[in-house]
């Protein structure tokens, strides 16, 4: 079916963003409101968009737009054209919901900032670039948005960036994700050079014709991309630094929306993924990988923003893990992902406030026993909390429990290592999360006295609270009657359930539960029952300064890729000035010498021409005369 | 009478002129040479057209009258503006370019 408002949910954002930018100083006063409004509004237009698809029979809700003819080369043709299906309605309504909250939230956080105006036009602009890459209806399209979010991220984590160290995190997570925009676009060329098309509905069409090599191929490019954007194992060491942004930033696009496009990619190219198993592995033990790794650096931290961000690479990293798992995990992989956008956005927006009440203090150590002082920032942190560790009926025990559950139930060696992995990071999420709420809201004051904590104001307090209440509630409403899965069923296809499973949910709920109660009590035992040192000690193990260090990622990039770099930089520049620019000089120096000696006959007296004029008549007749004779 | 001889006397008006043209300063007298030289050359073209019993010499005698005549207009011009402006006719002072 086509649709006419789709090209307003992109449309909308941009216009807003670019009057707030073009308009300049003029719009400082209404602009934060406007850029409000235009969110609520795309939201508006998301919930019609809903409406009309609810409306449809399963196989006729994807509705679409072909805006104009964008590439026209011989056979090949791409569409500017957009394209919401059940995938891209779930990631529609989050985005312009949570982004709607968030700048209503940032009105007030961002309330001193005298570069407010600014600050909405990005996020303007981060929503419609967002709106993009889920509505494109070909790869192409989606690269678009893909890059504009990439730019988007950057502007806004650089924010401040009278801060050089602002600045740098902002470069760092933008070189990164190059390198994950450098997978997508081979993907794309891979796929045009074996299937001829870019569009979704035409590689899922022609997706059988190619061999598996290329879909491997495509699988694992596509994979590349997704860890770069979604700061996945290899490319995550950008996410922890990005935390410099303004935290509205942080809660908006590096923990619910833009870091978790690298699970619509893989979700959206299911087709590909479940044709090549080999790509299908390598994304579940990614996700894996990074579930366990962001888990670690999580526990180590003590700023509360690197903290949550540790937490959020953790639970992509369950996302990934879901997605890796086939027809089986797409849905709770997205499910994954919508709850955790409610929850972990509603955590950051929580630290935001915490900050904005102690002077932007993000020392753990520096908190404690905040909860008397921010009562309503206590109550929905602790229901994000409660969601993320998995407790029943938060939002979390639906979701990640469902993760763990598919991955052991992938069979073999593969399910149970998989499995046991997902297992072990529930029980370490839990830990770390405990850790971050003990030492933010209870136990001893440990703030100095210039701290005056304070509950933050309305327009705060009232977003947190709306994502609690999606903490609380959307895990359940999405799981009740398989609701989510049998939504997105006519995208990702899902498989007949197992006969022979290995773990029934009950078994795999109690187990996870457990080893949550076991992260629980240790956290309690550590940090609560015991006095916590305003300054970390420092006689750790060496595995605790690993996981401060965020487990070497930064000493590793450095020392095979940054070093290396330099050194061939260095060489080349050498190079150029000895080799190139030496071979460019001689033939300047040849000229100019050559012209020094030709220039002496240049006496200016004319006798002296005549006489060269003749001599040369006379050599002329002479040689003339020479060859005749 | 030998035609040769016709030859060797415009062999030696040319040379005249070219070294009169290398040698000497005033402008007129240059000037004067280079005309001696084309005429030298004029009466070389009639002698060999005589020689060889066609009109070709004659012919590029005519031209070159032209030509020598339009040289003498242009050439003459420039050299009483440079006198005016420089008060000297002296080929070697016209040597600005150089510096």
């Amino acid at each position: 079916m086509t649709s006419q408002s789709l090209v307003y949910l992109v449309a909308l954002p941009l216009f807003g963003s670019a009057l707030l930018l073009l308009g300049g100083k003029r719009t400082n006063r209404w602009g934060h409101l406007f850029a409000t409004a235009i969110s609520a509004s795309a939201f508006g237009v998301g919930l019609y968009q809903f409406s009309v698809m609810l409306g449809q029979p399963d196989s006729q809700r994807a509705l679409t737009q072909k805006l104009f003819s964008w590439i026209s080369v011989g056979t090949f043709q791409v569409d500017a054209g957009l394209m919401v299906d059940q995938l891209s309605i779930c990631f529609v309504l989050l985005i312009t919901g949570v982004g709607t909250l968030i700048h209503i939230y940032s009105i007030a956080y961002m309330s001193h900032d005298l570069d407010r105006r600014r600050f909405f036009a990005y996020l303007n602009f981060f929503i419609a670039a967002m709106l993009l890459l889920v509505l494109g209806d070909s790869y192409l399209n989606l690269y678009v948005g893909w890059e504009g979010v990439g730019l988007a991220s950057y502007l806004l984590i650089g924010f401040w960036n009278q801060k050089p160290t602002y600045a740098t995190a902002a470069k760092k997570a933008f070189v990164a994700n190059r390198v994950g925009d450098m997978g997508l676009s081979l993907a794309i060329m891979i796929a045009f050079a074996t299937l001829g098309t870019v569009s979704f509905a035409g590689v899922k069409e022609h997706a059988g014709q190619a061999s598996t090599g290329a879909l491997t191929a495509i699988g694992i490019m596509l994979l590349v991309a997704a860890t770069g954007k979604s700061a996945q194992f290899p490319l995550q060491a950008w996410l922890g630094d990005a935390m410099a942004g303004p935290t509205p930033v942080s809660a908006l696009i590096h923990a619910a929306t833009m870091v978790t496009a690298g699970v619509y990619l893989i979700t959206r190219s299911n087709f590909i993924f479940d044709a090549a198993p080999t790509a299908q592995l390598a994304v579940a033990i990614i996700g894996a990988i990074t579930l366990l790794f962001g888990a670690v650096i999580g526990m180590a931290k003590d700023d509360i923003k690197k903290a949550l961000a540790a937490s959020t690479m953790s639970q992509i990293g369950y996302m990934v893990l879901g997605a890796g798992l086939g027809p089986a995990g797409y849905a709770f992989a997205i499910m994954h992902l919508l709850t955790h956008g409610f929850f972990k956005a509603g955590m950051f927006l929580g630290a935001g406030s915490v900050m904005h009440g102690m002077n932007d203090e993000v020392n753990m150590r520096r908190f404690g026993g905040l909860r008397k002082f921010m009562p309503i920032t206590f109550a929905t942190f602790g229901l994000g909390y409660l969601a993320i560790i998995g407790v029943p009926p938060f939002a979390g025990f639906y979701s990640k429990d469902k993760i763990i559950e598919v991955a052991f139930n992938a069979g073999g060696i593969k399910g149970i290592t998989l499995g046991a992995a997902a297992l072990l990071g529930a029980a370490i999420t839990a830990f770390y999360m405990t850790r971050v709420v003990i030492l933010t809201f209870a136990g001893n004051k440990r703030w100095d006295e210039k701290a005056h904590p304070h509950e933050s104001p309305i327009l705060m307090w009232a977003p947190m609270v709306l994502l609690a209440v999606g903490s609380v509630a959307s895990g359940f409403l999405f799981t009740r009657g398989d609701a989510l899965r049998n939504w997105l069923a006519p995208v990702v296809e899902p498989m007949p359930v197992h006969e022979a499973e290995l773990m029934s949910p009950a078994v795999v709920s109690i187990l996870a539960l457990a080893l949550v109660v076991v992260g629980v009590g240790l956290a309690i035992i550590k940090y609560f029952l015991s006095e916590v040192p305003v300054v970390a000690p420092t006689d750790v193990t060496v595995f605790t300064r690993a996981a401060r260090r965020d487990l070497m990622q930064d000493d590793f990039n450095e020392a095979v890729f940054m070093r290396p770099g330099q050194a061939i930089t260095r060489g080349l520049v050498k190079t150029d000035v000895a080799v190139i620019d030496g071979a460019v000089r001689a033939v300047a120096r040849l000229a100019r010498g050559s012209g020094n000696v030709l220039r002496t006959t240049q006496t200016g007296f004319v006798r002296s021409y005549a006489m060269w004029i003749f001599l040369g008549a006379v050599g002329l007749v002479a040689a003339i005369w020479m060859v005749t004779l | 009478m030998n035609a040769a001889n016709y030859l060797y006397v415009s062999a030696l008006l040319f040379t005249i002129g070219a070294i009169g043209v290398v040698v000497r300063r005033n402008a007129i007298v240059v000037f004067m040479c280079v005309e001696l030289m084309l005429n030298a050359s004029n009466l070389a073209f009639v002698t060999f057209a005589r020689i060889n019993g066609n009109l070709d010499g004659q012919v590029v005698a005519f031209f070159t009258m032209v030509v020598a005549a339009c040289e003498v207009v242009v050439g003459l011009a420039i050299i009483v503006t440079i006198y005016r402006s420089r008060r000297s006719a002296s080929v070697d002072d016209a040597s600005l370019l150089k510096r």
